[in-house]
């Protein structure tokens, strides 16, 4: 029973990150009607946010060892990070709290370049047909993702999470199972918690604002809303610039789950669009139900129990789910009629 | 009395004839040049440096270059000379091979074997390679290993540690200067009982391919001589991220031991995972919860960070190490790059550097001249101490490092502390031991 709940818990964890790249390609492509394959790559530079943040505040005074040498006999060098230097214990907190300042760094970063992306690109191809869309943002992500290597190598660089966030929570004891039984990190569940913040926000934001409504109104019907002297286009690029804003913090925070690497929002975009697909095509509680249910899904298919009667299952299970999905509802789960349909 | 008339035929016939007989020395010519594939001609020998550029493991493929690189200088008689001041045969003077100077092609293997052989026939066929090496994959290894074999031209692998390698998979035309599972898991486990007891119950996640597989079946097999149990072995998609949901059935398995038969960014997630799940700080069975990485990489380890402290597994080469070999390695490359070299950059500058030597022992670049040349050979001075190139499998037989992640780095390049230097001696098998069974050395090929 408490492999049961600690796969839950993975589920949903995993789910968490499917679901807000998931929401972010799903904004846009309600809004601007573009298949964006360059989404996986805004979580990667997301999660280079959390790297550049802590190279800038780890930025050392280098001093030389008298004592020590370093591999060919020279004086070894000592980093003290300025930070540190300047302003002592609260330096040293900035550098341990790094993943966390990096979300400050990374929303108007990644805003920014959401808007440059589409007005300097994307908008480009609206009227083009999507297998254009989907070529030239492919392409877009490979640029992306090559920049990144050329600047920091191919190898994962660790983030570490905050000292306080690094070790693990008997949550099971909460649940009523017995002492160590279910120990989860702290930081996952942090992730958890932030995932769903960001989600109910773009939802609130969607729902609760006039730029929300207007935004609503024009992912039903562009036209009407254009005819009444509304400039949807430059509200549609702000939810991309917004779409963009959430991946990339997404990315900032699964930073110290899994080290970042160059081609790690390649990894995550495939999964994601089947995400997509599974929800149904710009339906944004679709995306969220189908990362969440696909994340929970996966974790279970690699469970012992299952893997020693469905060997391989594991590989194959969300790929799975998706043809049993769209088998029986084309549309996806919660697919709106009229969507990619034309 | 005859008369000579000429006609068109005979004429025709004549010619053809005429033509034939002078042509002859020529065919025999072209035919004793072209003895085998891509024999050089005068304007210098051509080596097909075949390393991953791009994919997982281009910062290991960048490191093997650079090695690459400086073989080429030292070989031409640039730089200090490196290891060809230690190493103990002396046929190499610094003039290149056989008098031809030593050139170089590089391509890109993509860690995909499709894309390694396809750049290692574009490198045989376009550019000429009389050599190809390189490489950081076990598959990529087999597969351009067999290219080379079916081409005529030898290889020398780069990184890769499958006892398939030199087991099922050997060729007579490819030699391995890399250890391999069996080894890394005969020079752990005396440690690791020395550390860790003899009543230990192991659960191990394994890479699916190749390499995963022979060393998690040698790891089981020595950890199970000297009394543990295996209680699980689970294979992990090659494409993982997150290692959670293979962690978690750890947790309440009964194991007290986590072994991870991963490589790369693999090795570095999933000890990331089980790391965050609090392994290292549990207790089961009334002993330490303690994690394995049988096969360390620096580079890998700079991944994984804090994770690595104070975890065993095993590694090729040092730049630590303090032979004359190693030292003089570590000095040329420090002094060229800025920072030590890795294992990948000793091996494979090791192995063009013991390719030249061949040639030179054998005065000719002929595959079957080198194969022979290699065959047997025993040599020192390349770091790792005496060494010794099997005939049977063309497996190179050295002393295995067995390393722990190091408590207090002093660098960036300081993540490994070397426990025990194991003698050559405790990591040989027979030529014929079970989990190398299969397939045939075959015959050198020369090509052509």
């Amino acid at each position: 029973m408490d492999a049961i709940f600690l796969q839950v818990l993975n589920g949903l964890d995993k789910g968490s990150a499917y679901a807000l790249i998931a929401l972010g390609l799903t904004l846009i492509f309600g809004t601007l009607g573009v298949v964006n394959f360059a989404h996986g790559a805004l979580f990667m530079l997301g999660a280079f946010c959390a790297v550049i943040t802590r190279k800038i505040l780890t930025l050392s005074q280098i001093t030389l060892d008298p004592v020590r040498t370093n591999f060919l006999g020279k004086p070894l060098e000592i980093r003290t990070p300025y930070v540190e230097l300047w302003w002592g214990d609260f330096g040293t907190w900035m550098i341990d709290y790094s993943v966390l300042l990096a979300i400050l760094f990374a929303i108007p970063v990644m805003a920014l370049i959401g808007i440059i992306m589409e007005r300097g690109l994307i908008k480009h191809f609206y009227n083009r047909p999507h297998a254009d869309q989907i070529l030239v943002t492919f392409g877009l992500a490979i640029v992306l993702q090559e920049i990144i290597k050329a600047f920091f190598g191919a190898n994962p660089i660790p983030q570490p999470a905050p000292a306080s966030m690094s070790g693990g929570l008997d949550i099971g004891v909460l649940f009523g199972f017995a002492e160590y039984a279910v120990i989860y990190p702290y930081w996952r569940i942090v992730y958890f918690i932030f995932a769903a913040v960001v989600i109910s926000g773009v939802f609130a934001f969607l729902r609760y604002t006039t730029f929300g409504m207007v935004v609503r109104a024009g992912m039903a019907d562009r036209e009407t809303v254009s005819m009444l002297g509304i400039n949807i286009d430059r509200r549609f690029t702000i939810m991309f610039g917004l779409a963009a804003a959430v991946t990339g913090v997404a990315g900032v925070m699964y930073t110290p789950i899994v080290p970042p690497n160059y081609h790690m929002g390649m990894d995550f975009l495939v999964l994601c669009f089947v995400v997509v697909v599974v929800g149904g095509m710009g339906s944004l509680p679709g995306a969220v139900l189908a990362g969440f249910m696909l994340g929970i899904l996966e974790s279970f298919s690699a469970m012992n129990e299952v893997k020693a009667i469905l060997p391989g299952i594991d590989q194959i299970i969300i790929y799975l789910v998706a043809m049993i999905v769209l088998l029986v509802r084309p549309r996806g789960l919660m697919g709106r009629k009229g969507v990619m349909e034309e | 009395m005859s008369v000579f008339t000429p006609n068109r035929r005979g004429l025709l016939k004549s010619g053809a004839l005429i033509g034939t007989g002078l042509a002859m020395p020529t065919i025999f010519t072209a035919s004793s040049v072209a003895a085998y594939t891509n024999a050089p001609t005068g304007s210098g020998a051509i080596l097909g440096f075949n390393v991953p550029q791009s994919g997982p493991y281009a910062d290991e493929g960048a490191d093997e270059l650079r090695a690459y690189k400086l073989a080429v200088e030292h070989l031409n008689g640039g730089g200090d000379g490196g290891m060809m001041n230690t190493f103990s045969s002396k046929a190499l003077t610094g003039n290149g091979i056989l008098g031809n100077e030593v050139k170089y092609v590089t391509g890109d293997t993509q860690t995909k074997s499709d894309a390694a052989r396809a750049s290692a026939k574009s490198m045989i066929e376009k550019d000429g390679a009389v050599m190809i090496t390189g490489g950081s994959s076990s598959g990529v290894a087999i597969a351009v290993q067999g290219l080379c074999q079916e081409a005529g031209v030898i290889f020398m692998a780069g990184l890769t540690h499958s006892n398939d390698t030199t087991g099922k998979d050997k060729k007579a035309n490819g030699f391995r200067h890399f250890f391999n599972g069996y080894m890394s898991a005969a020079a752990l486990a005396p440690v690791l009982k020395e550390m860790y007891g003899t009543d230990r119950v192991a659960y191990h996640l394994t890479a699916d391919y190749t390499w995963g597989w022979t060393q998690q079946e040698s790891i089981a097999a020595a950890t199970e001589d000297m009394g543990w149990q295996t209680i699980n072995n689970v294979l992990t998609p090659l494409a993982t991220q997150d290692f959670s949901s293979y962690i978690a059935p750890v947790l309440n398995s009964g194991a007290d031991i986590l072994v991870l038969n991963h490589y790369g960014g693999n090795m570095i997630n999933s000890l990331t995972a089980a790391v965050q799940f609090g392994l290292r700080d549990r207790q089961v069975n009334g002993k330490n919860f303690e994690i394995i990485v049988p096969l360390y990489s620096r580079l890998m380890a700079k991944g994984a960070g804090a994770n690595v402290k104070g975890i065993f597994g095993s590694t090729n080469w040092h730049w630590s190490l303090t032979d004359a070999g190693s030292q003089a390695f570590v000095k040329s490359f420090g002094e060229a790059y800025g920072f030590p070299p890795s294992q990948a950059a000793h091996t494979v500058y090791c192995q063009t550097l013991l390719y030249a030597d061949a040639c030179e022992r054998a005065g000719t670049f002929d595959p079957c001249g080198v194969v022979e040349a290699l065959e047997g050979f025993d040599f020192d001075g390349l770091g790792n101490g005496p060494t010794h190139y099997r005939a049977g499998d063309h497996q190179c037989f050295k002393d295995v490092l067995v390393v722990k992640g190091k408590e207090n780095p002093t660098s960036e390049f300081d993540l490994l502390e070397v426990v025990q230097v194991t003698p050559r001696a405790q990591v040989e098998y027979p030529v014929d031991h079970p989990m190398f069974a299969g397939g045939a050395l075959g015959k050198c090929n020369s090509g052509a």
